[in-house]
């Protein structure tokens, strides 16, 4: 499972992509902010397509294990999360660094442009808003209009 | 008589996040003339109340892929709407 309520345990996933040929380990871990263009936030929840985000983590997972000569582990957390929590972790393990590095950072990139999870920041001044990457730019000119995804996911 | 059979699908459409917000439901069962795509489903969506706030082009998935507009669907679909993401 990719998705998880639980806190993410980065020893687990270390173990769960290691082994004795694969050398180099890079570990990508994301965690709550505490502000958001100048805004202070105090938490954060994350909801989630269930199915979809296992569907498309299993396929990000194979095309970047098909890509390079890596094991990867990943996980997302859901629900409530404070400052400092970790909400994902990448980890890529691989004979040699360099393509440990790139595996990592690709499977993160790819979660973040194709992965159905979406978060509600709370603010000190109260204010709860949905996270939107594309507010304020033009509509049909906006980042994910322009997205393909048929294409991406082949 | 002869009338015009006119054949429908059902498809399921789920929506999350702040598109659920905006329609004040988070899944419904739409029947829609066929052939249908994905963009006629969004048409009849907007027709919804709140559903004038859908934007021009969201991104969709339907069975758990991400698809184009033109995408046809077939009965039974599992037809999501998606709001930007916002995952890691």
């Amino acid at each position: 499972m990719y998705l998880s309520q639980h806190p993410v345990d980065l020893a687990t996933l270390i173990a769960a992509a290691q082994s004795p040929e694969r050398g180099g380990i890079a570990c990508f871990l994301g965690t709550v902010r505490n502000h958001h263009h100048g805004r202070e936030v105090l938490r954060l929840e994350y909801s989630a397509y269930a199915p979809m985000v296992e569907a498309e983590c299993a396929r990000i997972v194979a095309e970047a294990q098909s890509r390079w000569n890596v094991a990867v582990a990943l996980k997302h957390r859901v629900g409530r999360l404070e400052v400092g929590d970790a909400a994902v972790a990448v980890v890529a393990a691989s004979a040699h660094r360099d393509e440990a590095f790139i595996a990592c950072r690709h499977v993160i990139e790819e979660l973040k442009r194709r992965v159905p999870i979406w978060k509600r920041e709370f603010y000190a001044d109260g204010a709860v808003v949905w996270v939107d990457s594309t507010a304020g730019s033009q509509a049909g000119d906006r980042p994910q209009d322009c997205f393909d995804p048929c294409g991406a996911s082949q | 008589m002869t009338g015009t059979v006119v054949s429908t699908i059902t498809v399921r459409v789920l929506l999350f996040a702040s598109y659920s917000d905006v329609l004040g439901l988070d899944s419904l069962e739409l029947t829609i003339e066929k052939p249908a795509t994905v963009s006629d489903a969004l048409n009849r969506l907007r027709s919804l109340p709140g559903g004038e706030r859908l934007p021009a082009k969201p991104l969709c998935a339907v069975n758990l892929r991400h698809v184009q507009p033109t995408t046809p669907l077939s009965a039974g679909d599992e037809l999501a709407i998606l709001p930007p993401l916002a995952g890691g």
